[in-house]
């Protein structure tokens, strides 16, 4: 394998799991709840895709299943911040705190086990492209998925009338209130949402990026995503754009030792967190992009009063 | 066209004619503290505007709200159409054909006209911009279905609200003060869009307590006082501003008893040849404004909104401040001000009445107590550094006594009020700062007219009592009353002083539209 395609296949392999998960969590946020418990809800969805791999060998149940017990664990942060109207911000973060602790509570008998790599699926003629072919299109199906569903995600939020009232509720959810909308209910929903997405892309780096399980296997990807959010301006498109660069920030590493060079590893191993800072400085500038895509409401407990 | 807009009094001929679109019988509403509605009877017929009149608190929102689905009444009856029904929510109001327009809008600034009213529609957005502009024409609502809302004016902002009401094709449509959110040139507009609804056989019921409007839209009027109905049906048309006044608040209007002015020499606070460029690209840059303002006087600035107004308010009160070089722009009391912040200027003797009142006059989720704190905090409410709080709930509630503020006590959350009651605090509160300047932004603003009366009072016995006092309103009624002498303010340039005497609605008109001006055209008064 030459070094291009590794670096190609490296950053999309990096960059699917991140896109899925700010996927997710932009609908979230867009509905005016902050999430913080992406990376336990990943690490959860990461531990139970493992499992169910190494025991039935099927891929696409284990992704399915590690989705559904990640949009349960959502369930609890869900009832906290909706019901008894907990701080979002420290909801979220016990939430994510128990979703690591489960994680490593059902992985342990697993713990440094291995399974076999999710089978490829290389696009016929693309894959078979000179230079790029291999890096590019010859990988497992969800990775092509990925920018198929940010397209899905932003026609759901842009172009439909659920969309619509989602963004509606996170702007101002006193008015979508008094116009008739049921808050919480758009809001719980988005919040199952974005669970079971962080649950996909944590179940997808285990058996199809890593194909092991270890505690600490996300190693605060799920802070990168809730970053991601942030330094796209709540926009799908800069999603995409921001989750393969931070995905080719991740295999900077390797891109510097296959040149020779001699940077401390630990420098290049913080990239992408640099990055993320610089990023959301950057775009912090562009105030009238931020009014009017950010959603008003965000992190603010909402009271329905009658 | 022409003559609809030529007949200012309505023509209540149909008025009455038909059997009632909507009957109220007996309905009365109690809360724990309040009967707000008490054998409450109103009757309207199709293409019948209506208006419900009254002062804060006499019971207008709490029938409003029970025609509108919001409360359920206690006793009596509703009828629609001759039958009895009981209105579950507003949206079964809306299925029986009864529409409102609210004072607060409930309108997404981040979302497009179309987009915000095809949220209370099945349709889709797209679908809906034929219909809106198709309405937009129809009544005289001109907007733009594809623009965002936050960057509609107030007035198109309500017009929006209207056309979203108007989609459901209701029969009843109500409408809670729609006319306080509007700067004066809007109103005629928003009239005849209601008479265009009445002319369709629409009901309008038409919220208010501005006598001159009710006078010049409505067919009849039904006052409330006190949670009943004090006038069933009057034409408001055969009434006067006085003989409406009287059924409202129960007795004459109070005029406020006056002497004339004996100012002192010496002025209390000037402005001197102040040029300012607002930082916010939409405001109004202030042009060589020069201001005297002397003990023992009422100063008055009137012009239309958005003249420049804000900004003099802001560099008056130390909300913006002059970079120091311009330090002498200000002067207060003798000292140079322009780059003192909000609390020097307080120590000099200055108190200010801003026109926000939740947010720049009281903080909303504050109680009273705590209000009082942020600007009487160096009166005697902290010893080193510490609140003393039996000191401050008694400067509270001498506030509350002393301007009869309707609330549930100290302890009272400032939004918990109504806009009057505020107000009626806020000024109550800067009033016992013993101020020797004060500036009153707006201070009537929303106020009912006995609230409204009473705090004019105060302020000209406060000037008796040799204050200095600057009052920039859009009423010019108000200045007239109670300003011994007059500014106009026209694209952030001040007019020569003109003194009460000679102050007439003539000579003030043309100041409005910049005739003070050395070789200004009369142009419009309309802010750019």
């Amino acid at each position: 394998m030459d070094t291009l395609t590794f670096l190609l296949s490296g950053t999309l392999l990096a960059a699917t799991p991140l896109l899925i998960a700010a996927l997710g969590e932009l609908v979230v946020e867009k509905a005016g709840v902050l999430n913080l418990s992406i990376e336990g809800m990943m690490a959860l969805g990461a531990a139970v895709g493992f499992i169910v791999v190494s025991n039935t060998e099927s891929y696409w149940l284990a992704i399915f299943i590690g989705g559904l017990v990640a949009s349960a664990l959502s369930v609890v942060f869900a009832a906290v911040v909706l019901l008894t109207l907990g701080n979002q911000v420290a909801t979220g973060i016990a939430v994510g705190i128990l979703g690591l602790g489960l994680s490593a509570l059902i992985g342990q008998p697993y713990e440094s086990m291995t399974v076999a790599p999710m089978a490829r699926l290389p696009i016929p003629l693309l894959s078979e492209l000179p230079i790029v072919g291999r890096g590019l299109f010859d990988h497992v199906a969800v990775v092509y998925l990925a920018p198929l569903l940010a397209v899905a995600v932003w026609f759901m939020l842009m172009k439909t009338k659920l969309g619509l009232i989602v963004r509606a509720v996170g702007e101002s959810p006193e008015s979508a209130h008094a116009i008739g909308y049921n808050v919480n209910a758009i809001r719980f929903a988005a919040i199952l949402f974005g669970g079971f997405m962080a649950g996909v892309a944590g179940a997808f780096i285990s058996v199809a990026s890593t194909t092991l399980w270890a505690n600490g296997l996300i190693a605060g990807r799920g802070w990168i995503v809730v970053a991601l959010v942030v330094f796209a301006t709540w926009r799908s498109g800069r999603i995409v754009i921001g989750a393969y660069l931070f995905g080719a920030a991740t295999i900077g590493e390797l891109l510097v030792q296959s040149f020779g060079l001699a940077i401390p590893s630990q420098l290049l191993t913080s990239v992408p967190f640099i990055a993320t800072i610089i990023a959301i400085v950057l775009l912090s500038m562009d105030g009238r992009s931020i009014r009017l895509n950010a959603p008003v409401s965000l992190g603010r407990v909402y009271h329905v009063t009658q | 066209m022409r003559n609809q807009e030529l007949d200012i009094r309505p023509s209540p001929q149909n008025a009455g004619a038909e059997a009632p679109l909507l009957e109220l019988v007996g309905v009365t509403k109690a809360f724990p503290a309040v009967l707000a509605n008490d054998n409450v009877s109103l009757k309207i017929a199709p293409g019948e505007i209506h208006a419900i009149l009254g002062e804060n608190g006499a019971g207008k929102s709490t029938l409003v709200k029970t025609i509108y689905g919001v409360l359920a009444p206690d006793a009596g009856e509703i009828r629609w159409r001759g039958e009895a029904v009981e209105i579950r929510n507003p949206a079964h109001a809306r299925a029986l054909g009864i529409g409102m327009v609210f004072q607060h809008f409930s309108l997404f600034e981040t979302l497009t006209v179309a987009e915000n009213i095809s949220l209370a529609t099945p349709k889709t957005a797209a679908k809906l911009v034929p219909s809106i502009t198709e309405i937009g024409e129809r009544f005289g609502l001109p907007v733009d279905p594809h623009a965002l809302v936050h960057s509609l004016s107030v007035g198109e902002r309500q017009r929006v609200e209207i056309i979203r009401c108007l989609l459901q094709d209701p029969r009843l449509i109500i409408m809670d003060e729609p006319t306080s959110v509007l700067p004066p040139s809007g109103i005629p507009a928003l009239f005849e869009t209601i008479r265009r609804l009445a002319d369709q056989g629409r009901a309008v019921l038409f919220i208010s307590h501005k006598l001159e409007e009710i006078r010049a839209l409505c067919h009849k009027a039904t006052i409330m006082r006190g949670g009943k109905v004090v006038t069933e049906a009057v034409d408001p048309t055969q009434e006067t501003n006085e003989s409406l006044a009287r059924l409202m608040i129960g007795r004459d209007i109070p005029h406020p008893r006056r002497a004339a002015a004996t100012p002192a020499d010496a002025a209390a606070m000037e402005v001197r040849d102040l040029t300012y460029v607002p930082a916010d690209p939409f405001g109004t840059t202030l042009s060589d404004v020069s201001l005297a303002l002397r003990p023992g006087e009422i100063v008055g600035i009137a012009g239309v909104s958005g003249n420049g107004q804000k900004e003099l308010a802001a560099i008056l009160s130390g909300e913006t401040l002059l970079p120091p070089r311009q330090q002498d722009r200000i002067v207060i009391n003798g000292r140079s001000c322009g780059a003192a912040d909000s609390g020097k200027r307080r120590d000099l003797g200055f108190a200010f009445v801003p026109e926000e009142r939740h947010g720049r006059g009281a903080v909303p989720e504050m109680n009273l107590k705590k209000n009082v704190i942020l600007t009487a905090h160096s009166f005697g409410l902290a010893n080193r550094g510490f609140i003393k709080r039996p000191a401050a709930r008694a400067f509270a509630k001498q506030c509350i006594d002393q301007m009869d503020v309707h609330c549930s006590g100290w302890d009272a959350e400032a939004r918990s009020l109504s806009g009057g009651n505020l107000q009626k605090f806020i000024v109550g509160r800067e009033i016992r700062l013993g101020p020797k300047i004060l500036l009153a932004a707006q201070p009537t603003w929303g106020v009912d007219v006995g609230a409204a009366a009473a705090i004019r009072q105060h302020l000209v016995d406060l000037r008796d009592n040799g204050v200095a006092i600057l009052i920039i309103s859009d009423e010019l009624e108000e200045l007239l009353e109670i300003a011994d002498r007059l500014h106009v303010i026209f694209r952030g340039h001040l007019s020569p002083s003109i003194d009460r005497v000679d102050a007439d609605s003539a000579l003030i008109g043309d100041f409005m539209t910049g005739g003070f001006l050395p070789g200004q055209p009369n142009g419009e008064a309309v802010p750019s």
